[in-house]
């Protein structure tokens, strides 16, 4: 089956000698929720940008649902839809007329075109505010804009660079169950969060990159099933001196006295409730300490810090 | 994408320069109306008894050519380079960027912007001098023609200008110190051969003044150049435009990074 989108040997060094991407592949499968995930400067935006036609890239090759971006670029352009991270219409310009000129731009008659803004504001909540210039919307329409936009001409794929940052927690959940819906309906997405909780709730296949070269491209399961520990933390009905001593397993009391317990991926969880019970205390409720994604993101990319340091110095 | 698809990007992007020039009359539609009244009544009513007779014709029919030519060329330039620039700060350039429109669409599609302004201006500074001086065309097709390659010369000069503009200052530093003085001394106002031969010569390297001069003969019937020459030099550095437009933005400069 044609890939949504193949990336080969992608490379790109700017002007002033960094070197972004460091010859990254990966390919993204069609009717997938992808998440590529990094630090600040990782190489996402770059690679998302050059898929997009926004950066120039410096080698490697790009194929949008089997087109190449070289050698095809209308046909490949065809098939995408972005939503950038930081908004890009045209301020002065009213809410409809800028999906309508999005949709022009992909030959979409006028006609079907004002059906299928009508569509998509009334689907992000926007019908109301569709005659007023855009810069009147706030924070969280004029993100709900970009989405409409991006879809204006039902793209095969629909990348997301950020889409809630800066989203308050109700907009986000909304925003997740839409992206959630149109990814039911056969749309490709590709995401870049620093909300780990996002790409863990949403993807199914998840890449993370740093310093320009891409150290996991697995799905989700996988990845999760490489995380070796995880630390809860636990509420319990009394104030302790010194955390408990458990067979097997490692107890510390936190700054606010609650206590944490490193459960290895070997073990279960009823081997550490079992070991509870013997106390008179009572635990009154139970968390993990990080989102697990969050805890694997970090522990690869403190690898990655390590190894390039290492490299400097040796 | 199929010529249809085309056909409806490129009115895409020409209805949206119309409509965003129409929007903001005001500062696009009014004051060069403004300004060439001005010269109708200082320098055609006021100052033009005085001085005569130019190029066998009235000073007030001498330089109702050269006004609405002037008003052409300023405002095809400022519509391209002020809103493609615009699109490069505000970023919505990349709406275009991400989408099918082959460049030469977009390119085609921001002239035709320029050049409807730029007409639409023409048209106004026209019905105005009609309150100043009768205009009789002497011949329609070289007046039409010379004004409507002029307008797309200078949208593309206004195309390149936005590219390479990083910063607002850019789009006004050649309006103001290469395209007024070059309008002023390319024959608006008098004719070159009141200066001395030298000048005459210099004169001639300026493009203006066959544009100026051709639109002039295509309106009373005289110039100072000989209007094939005209064309020659006008579809030239349109060609020369088009292209270096196009290698820039095939390029991405100053759009991707």
């Amino acid at each position: 089956m044609i890939k949504a989108l193949e990336i080969s040997d992608l490379r790109k060094t700017y002007d002033n000698g960094h070197q972004a991407l460091k010859g990254i592949s990966f390919t993204v499968e069609q009717g997938d929720f992808f998440a590529l995930l990094g630090p600040n400067g990782a190489g996402k935006s770059t690679t998302l940008g050059i898929v997009c036609s926004l950066v120039n890239k410096s080698s490697g090759q790009v194929k949008i649902f089997g087109h190449d971006l070289d050698k095809n670029p209308s046909e490949a352009k065809t098939c995408l839809g972005v939503v950038p991270q930081e908004f890009n219409f045209n301020q002065f310009e009213k809410v409809q007329n800028i999906l309508i000129s999005q949709a022009g731009y992909y030959g979409i008659p006028l006609a079907e075109a004002r059906e299928s803004s009508e569509f998509y504001l009334k689907k992000l909540g926007l019908w109301d505010n569709r005659n007023q210039p855009s810069r009147m919307l706030s924070g969280g329409m004029k993100r709900r804009l970009m989405i409409a936009r991006a879809l204006v001409h039902k793209p095969k794929l629909l990348i997301l660079d950020e889409p809630t940052a800066g989203v308050d927690i109700e907009l986000r959940r909304s925003m997740w169950t839409f992206l959630e819906e149109i990814n039911a309906q056969g749309t490709t997405i590709i995401l870049t969060t620093h909300y780990l909780e996002e790409a863990e709730s949403l993807c199914r296949h998840i890449a993370i990159i740093d310093q320009g070269d891409i150290l996991e491209n697995t799905s989700k399961k996988s990845l999760l099933q490489k995380l070796n520990v995880e630390t809860f933390v636990l509420d319990i009905s009394t104030s302790l001196d010194k955390a408990p001593k458990l067979t097997d397993f490692i107890t510390r009391l936190n700054q606010d006295g609650q206590l944490e317990i490193e459960v290895q991926s070997h073990q279960n969880m009823n081997q550490l409730f079992e070991q509870l019970k013997g106390f008179e205390w009572r635990v009154t409720s139970l968390r993990a300490k990080s989102n697990r994604l969050e805890e694997l993101f970090l522990g690869l990319i403190e690898r990655g810090t390590q190894t390039e340091t290492n490299g400097v110095f040796q | 994408m199929t010529p249809h698809q085309i056909w409806i990007a490129f009115t895409t992007i020409v209805v949206k320069e119309v409509r965003r020039f129409s929007r903001i009359w005001i500062q696009t539609l009014v004051p060069p109306a403004i300004m060439m009244s001005l010269y109708f009544v200082i320098f055609g009513n006021l100052i033009g008894p005085r001085i005569g007779e130019m190029g066998g014709h009235d000073y007030m029919d001498f330089i109702v050519p050269g006004l609405i030519m002037m008003s052409v060329i300023t405002n095809a330039y400022a519509n391209v380079v002020s809103s493609f620039f615009g699109m490069k700060f505000q970023r919505s350039i990349e709406e275009i960027l991400v989408s099918p429109v082959p460049n030469w669409v977009v390119l085609t599609g921001y002239v035709t912007g320029g050049v409807a302004r730029g007409i639409s201006v023409g048209l106004i500074v026209t019905l105005l001098s009609l309150g100043f001086t009768d205009l009789h065309i002497q011949h329609i097709g070289v007046t039409a023609s010379i004004v409507l390659l002029t307008a797309v010369l200078f949208s593309l000069g206004g195309f390149i200008n936005a590219v390479y503009a990083t910063k607002f200052d850019d789009v006004s530093i050649v309006p103001t110190f290469v395209l007024t003085p070059l309008t002023y001394l390319g024959g608006v106002f008098y004719s070159i051969s009141l200066l001395p031969e030298f000048w005459q010569g210099v004169s001639k390297i300026n493009p203006i003044l066959y544009m100026v001069n051709a639109f002039r003969y295509g309106i009373l019937g005289v110039s100072d150049v000989d209007v094939v020459v005209s064309y020659l030099v006008i579809i030239g550095f349109i060609v020369l435009g088009f292209s270096y437009s196009l290698h820039l933005l095939n390029k991405g400069h100053g759009i991707r990074t």
